[in-house]
């Protein structure tokens, strides 16, 4: 069998070449989504009936708190690419996954605290959850700290690829834990578990926000990944030919 | 005699550090030193209310026993591998697990198992109550362990970095949270008069897990840096 085709796909050249050419359509389809999204959910979609209107924030903390925990495995996905196979694409996918993914969580946790302040009294709470998402934060503040500290990238790579995989086999643990630890000390005062199934005129906004961040999400990957192609090949000849174009 | 062979060098690993470890005293009691007089400072730091202090002590202890244990850590492979020792190990045909669990047991004995040892004494100075103190310890041994397992972890990534001791906590501090949670939870089960096996048992077999993975990926993450 020809396996030629599967080592296009890590070629760097190639995926800017391709990349180029996919990102005029991403960009529109992504933010005509994002527009249709946010304009439905906040502006036409019914209030709830307990929360008024200080649930229409769940457009944006549903969707980058999927994306905050699908990043942190796709880069430790990617980090595991790496190291069987010793692409280098796919170490530098996770690299730039580290603070995309990072940013992501931030604002999950950051549109959880003002969620929180008028329906449950405070901008935080230490429940499993609020928990859990503190601490992938703190994991992906140490692989993007950890791959950018040492003087040969690729062992910097290398050594970050390790934490990310390291990191995987941790959150199921983590997430148990604090939630057991949530039950013990904290007897639940407000039920996370039995959410109200969403009316559908609710739920289809919702929807296509969490497409529309996935998209965010692919882009700014893309978008930060050609940047660190182009530093990390700077010396070769297609790059310094595209350079010497412009 | 293959397997033989493999806990002869097990052995002649924790022989060598611990050899080297008792040749250097003082540099080994520092994490103990460290643990004792940081513990002191609470009192000073929260005022000496018996019920206050009874009941933040265990937390207290296990935060400063982590941290003990992380400042300690950085020291694991760090001597081997400026005098280029550990290069001599790794490309050795032995099996690495061994030699790195022999030197992370060294590092337990000397610099960690202290800690574990000291804190009946340090709950004693909290005003602990004597069953509370019990728990305490036993945790502590097993947690101790635990510790020096990830943070050996942490070490071996960050070996050939420049500033470790930070980059080192930073990035194993999330990975202790399960350790930290299942420890404390054990004393306040005890307190509280509750059946303290569960911990007890989520505990120790975080510890199984570790003792099997960590050396597994320390000697991944070591062979793979040897490659270039």
């Amino acid at each position: 069998m020809n396996w030629n085709w599967f080592h296009k796909f890590a070629s760097p050249k190639w995926f800017y070449q391709i990349s180029e050419r996919i990102l005029p359509g991403l960009c529109v389809v992504t933010f005509s989504l994002l527009c249709v999204g946010l304009i439905w959910g906040i502006g036409f979609a019914p209030a709830d009936a307990k929360q008024g209107n200080s649930f229409r924030i769940i457009y944006l903390h549903v969707p980058s708190s999927f994306l905050a925990l699908a990043g942190y495995f796709l880069m430790a996905f990617a980090g595991a690419i790496g190291l069987v196979w010793r692409i280098k694409l796919s170490f530098w996918v996770m690299k730039c996954a580290a603070p995309i993914g990072g940013i992501f969580t931030l604002l999950a946790l950051v549109t959880g605290g003002l969620w929180g302040k008028p329906t449950w009294g405070s901008f935080w709470v230490w429940d499993a959850r609020a928990t859990s998402m503190l601490i992938l934060l703190f994991l992906y503040i140490g692989v993007y700290l950890l791959g950018r500290s040492f003087q040969n990238l690729d062992s910097g790579d290398k050594a970050s690829a390790f934490l990310s995989i390291i990191g995987t086999v941790n959150i199921p643990i983590i997430y148990k834990s604090v939630d057991w630890w949530f039950t013990l000390h904290q007897p639940a005062t407000i039920n996370f578990t039995s959410a109200p199934s969403m009316h559908p005129d609710m739920f289809y906004p919702l929807f296509i926000m969490i497409i529309a961040f996935y998209l965010v999400y692919g882009l700014a990957l893309i978008l930060s990944l050609r940047v660190e192609i182009l530093s990390r090949e700077r010396k070769t000849k297609w790059v310094r030919k595209l350079i010497s174009q412009q | 005699m293959r397997t033989n062979f493999q806990s002869n060098l097990f052995f002649s690993y924790l022989k060598r550090d611990l050899l080297i470890a008792f040749r250097r005293r003082s540099a080994s009691l520092n994490p103990l030193i460290f643990f004792v007089m940081i513990v002191a400072l609470m009192p000073l730091s929260l005022g000496s209310y018996e019920s206050r202090l009874q009941q933040i002590a265990p937390g207290v202890i296990w935060i400063m026993a982590l941290l003990s244990v992380l400042l300690s850590s950085e020291s694991l492979f760090d001597e081997d591998y400026r005098d280029g020792s550990l290069e001599q190990m790794i490309i050795t045909p032995n099996l690495l697990f061994m030699l790195v669990l022999g030197k992370i047991t060294a590092h337990w004995l000397t610099k960690s198992l202290p800690i574990a040892i000291a804190s009946p004494l340090m709950g004693l100075l909290l005003s602990m109550s004597p069953e509370s103190i019990f728990s305490l310890m036993i945790g502590l041994i097993i947690g101790t362990a635990c510790f020096t397992l990830l943070g050996g972890l942490g070490a071996a990534l960050t070996v050939a970095t420049k500033d470790k001791s930070f980059l080192l906590a930073l990035i194993i501090m999330p990975l202790y949270v399960p350790i930290i949670i299942f420890g404390s939870s054990m004393i306040y089960y005890r307190i509280d008069g509750m059946d303290w096996s569960y911990p007890l048992a989520a505990l120790l077999s975080i510890f199984c897990m570790l003792t099997i993975l960590s050396p597994l990926s320390i000697s991944g993450i070591f062979r793979s840096s040897m490659v270039e």
